[in-house]
């Protein structure tokens, strides 16, 4: 509780205990108004002042000026009738009081809260000078200063590691607890934590610049961009007010008017001012007005806290009504890392055909050669090697422990006369000849991320209807990577610009309220990202380029987080709408009953405080995603 | 050019009506009140200087909702 509220929260209480002790109190006529203004004037005159300062400001339709006119014309009918309950009028104030306290304090604890689910702002970065730690503002830290991270302690600022080895842990960055392992040579990203040893890394990047200043920035700044269901209450709320006062006034002067004209009736004017007195009590918007976007506020922190970055509230709409989901291949659905999985009609042994392969090619920074490296794992002696020869296109020939040895494609096999057999693997295929004989093939491809096929059982499960897999790659490779996922359909072969051009067309062919996500690991894709109706990029730390051209961020790169983003979101605009409805349909009851006499001035301050304390309650859940 | 500024106000509508009142002041492009982290984003239209734009806009905010305070 801040002051404001503890101040307002002694009001409450004590206007509460004064209206008790004056239900006992024996006084009649102007002594009875004058004991029970005190109350009324503790609990209600900052709403009187406020009310008083927007009729000079010309901003007459407020709520204040609605509790105002609502509490007063109340006891001025009191007194007119002559029967001195003015208990109605300050019950009125005093509950509508609590209301705006619950809600301040609601919108408070929540705002605590998501600040601490994003605490990830580094206070300061260790420098070494002369042997001693000094802490210093990591704002002041230059590019390229060796700075110290003890176990417990945030990693302020993107960086390389020159000296240590610990486990990191990503959690707060990415929602995923497996924590990393970090060594000399790795580099690190800001807002993760140093759990086991002693790290020093040189820094790569100005602390504004750095991983976690983006995204603290992207979180801080989401709710600024708002959704449509925003856009609609706020524009809602502006003719609101206006139209319930023009209805009360036409409720207390033209029943009457026509009961006396046209009925020959007594006018029974105090009735008729009474219920529309009560029509101002109950149609207070701050239900409504405060409920959506504080739903979209927790939905847009419980999914950073889960590792998707929503850029604002209007994405967050986009990506709950997704029906098509379009992927880029390498790096989304795939590794995107090269690697030996097969070796086939081998004439030696496997392990001296890739020792052969791996030295032939080790001249070579192509990743096949990378991968082919990898997998032989050990050191490669280079001087076992001579007389290499690149044929672009083709591969590559070598002298390797006096043996002459070819790696290549077919084609390198047709060149050098040498028959060979053809792999029914699907990937990069290369063949290997010692001696001017066939030695057998090593099969290369990328590698299936392991929860690709399951999120793509889990989009369909979130009601996706379509998926889509552009890739640049060749179509056998492409086709068996879909029919192995499960994806719809498949367009391969494409170039970058062809993939802007798919999309369109996609975009072209679906209805109108299907949207298209595209998902992409935001390196090449950023024309992708902008044109689809969302763009999503994954495994974007450190990633800059990804953090600009996407709606939404996966900060790791699990595609498995692509559904989960597409269900906290539709959880949260489920929470927006069930909002709408309720706090729109109860208001309309309300207002119904008042005008026809059903309900007085209690439920209507009752039926407005609760509605509002259950819609905000209702929106607080929006911050729960763990289980979806 | 875009800036932004701390707020302090009590309830949603009146940052709606803040917004919609720095819309309003001669020299903002665009702005948004965001309610829920308590911040004004200002675009300042070509050629005006910010803080005079912005007194302006305090001036017009207070008017629309006395108890709202902006921090330049």
């Amino acid at each position: 509780m801040n002051k404001k509220q503890k101040i307002m929260l002694a009001r409450i209480l004590a206007a509460a205990a004064l209206l008790l002790i004056l239900g006992f109190v024996p006084a009649d006529g102007w002594l009875r108004l004058g004991l029970y203004l005190v109350p009324y004037l503790i609990i209600g005159y900052d709403i009187l002042l406020k009310a008083a300062k927007g009729i000079r400001n010309r901003q007459v339709f407020d709520e204040n000026f609605l509790m105002a006119v609502a509490t007063i014309g109340a006891i001025a009918l009191a007194l007119a009738e002559g029967s001195g309950d003015y208990t109605e009028a300050i019950a009125v104030m005093l509950f509508y009081q609590i209301g705006e306290w619950f809600q301040s304090y609601a919108v408070g604890k929540s705002r605590r809260n998501i600040s601490e689910l994003m605490d990830i702002r580094p206070d300061y970065a260790n420098i070494e000078t002369d042997g001693r730690l000094t802490q210093v503002d990591p704002d002041e830290v230059a590019v390229g200063t060796v700075i110290v991270v003890q176990p417990g302690e945030k990693v302020p600022i993107d960086g390389v590691v020159v000296e240590g080895t610990s486990t990191l842990n990503t959690a707060a960055l990415t929602g995923e607890s497996l924590p990393r392992d970090a060594g000399a040579g790795d580099e690190v990203i800001s807002g993760c934590i140093n759990m086991t040893g002693l790290l020093k890394i040189r820094t790569t990047k100005e602390f504004g610049e750095s991983t976690v200043s983006k995204i603290l920035d992207l979180v801080e700044n989401a709710s600024s961009r708002k959704s449509r269901s925003e856009d609609f209450i706020s524009k809602f709320a502006r003719i609101y007010t206006p139209a319930v006062c023009g209805s009360a006034l036409v409720l207390a002067v033209l029943p009457p008017l026509v009961r006396m004209l046209g009925m020959d009736l007594s006018p029974d004017w105090s009735t008729w001012i009474y219920r529309a007195l009560t029509f101002l009590v109950a149609s207070c918007p701050c239900a409504l007005v405060i409920s959506i976007p504080l739903s979209f506020f927790a939905g847009i922190g419980g999914a950073s806290k889960a590792g998707v970055l929503v850029k604002g509230s209007n994405y967050l709409e986009t990506l709950s009504q997704t029906k098509i989901v379009v992927f880029d291949k390498t790096g989304t659905l795939t590794q995107g890392v090269f690697e030996v999985c097969g070796i086939h009609h081998s004439e030696m042994e496997n392990e001296k055909l890739l020792e052969y392969a791996a030295l032939a090619e080790s001249a070579s920074s192509h990743p096949i050669s990378k991968s082919l490296q990898r997998a032989y794992g050990k050191e490669l002696d280079r001087s076992r090697v001579s007389g290499i020869q690149e044929i672009s296109g083709n591969g590559v020939t070598a002298v390797v422990d006096g043996h002459t040895v070819a790696a290549g494609n077919d084609k390198l096999m047709d060149r050098l006369g040498i028959p060979y057999i053809p792999c029914r693997s699907v990937g990069t295929i290369i063949h290997m000849a010692v001696d001017g004989d066939y030695a057998g093939h090593i099969v290369i491809s990328d590698v299936v991320k392991p929860h690709s096929k399951q999120a793509i059982q889990a989009l369909r499960s979130a009601g996706v209807r379509q998926t889509v897999m552009l890739t640049g790659d060749a179509s056998k490779v492409a086709d068996h990577v879909a029919a192995e996922l499960g994806i719809d359909q498949v367009y391969s072969q494409l170039l970058p610009a062809d993939k802007v051009e798919k999309v369109e067309e996609l975009l072209k062919h679906k209805p109108e309220k299907a949207k298209l996500a595209f998902v992409g690991d935001g390196i090449n894709d950023a024309p992708v990202l902008r044109r689809a109706d969302i763009g999503i990029a994954m495994g974007a730390m450190g990633s800059d380029a990804a953090i600009e051209a996407a709606d939404v961020v996966l900060m790791d790169d699990d595609p498995l987080k692509i559904a989960k983003a597409i269900k906290i979101s539709r959880k949260c605009l489920g929470i927006v709408y069930q909002n709408i409805v309720f706090a729109i349909g109860i208001k309309l009851i309300c207002l119904l009953l008042v005008a026809v006499g059903l309900a007085n001035m209690w439920l209507a301050i009752f039926a407005d405080v609760g509605v509002m304390i259950l819609a905000v309650l209702n929106a607080i859940r929006a911050l729960f995603v763990r289980n979806l | 050019m875009k800036k932004t500024y701390k707020i302090e106000v009590d309830c949603a509508n009146c940052a709606n009506k803040m917004e919609e009142a720095a819309r309003k002041t001669a020299g903002v492009a665009a702005a948004t009140v965001n309610f829920m982290t308590l911040k004004m984003i200002v675009e300042f239209a070509e050629g005006h200087d910010p803080k005079a734009v912005m007194e302006q806009v305090r001036k017009n905010c207070k008017k629309v909702e006395d108890d709202c305070e902006i921090y330049l």
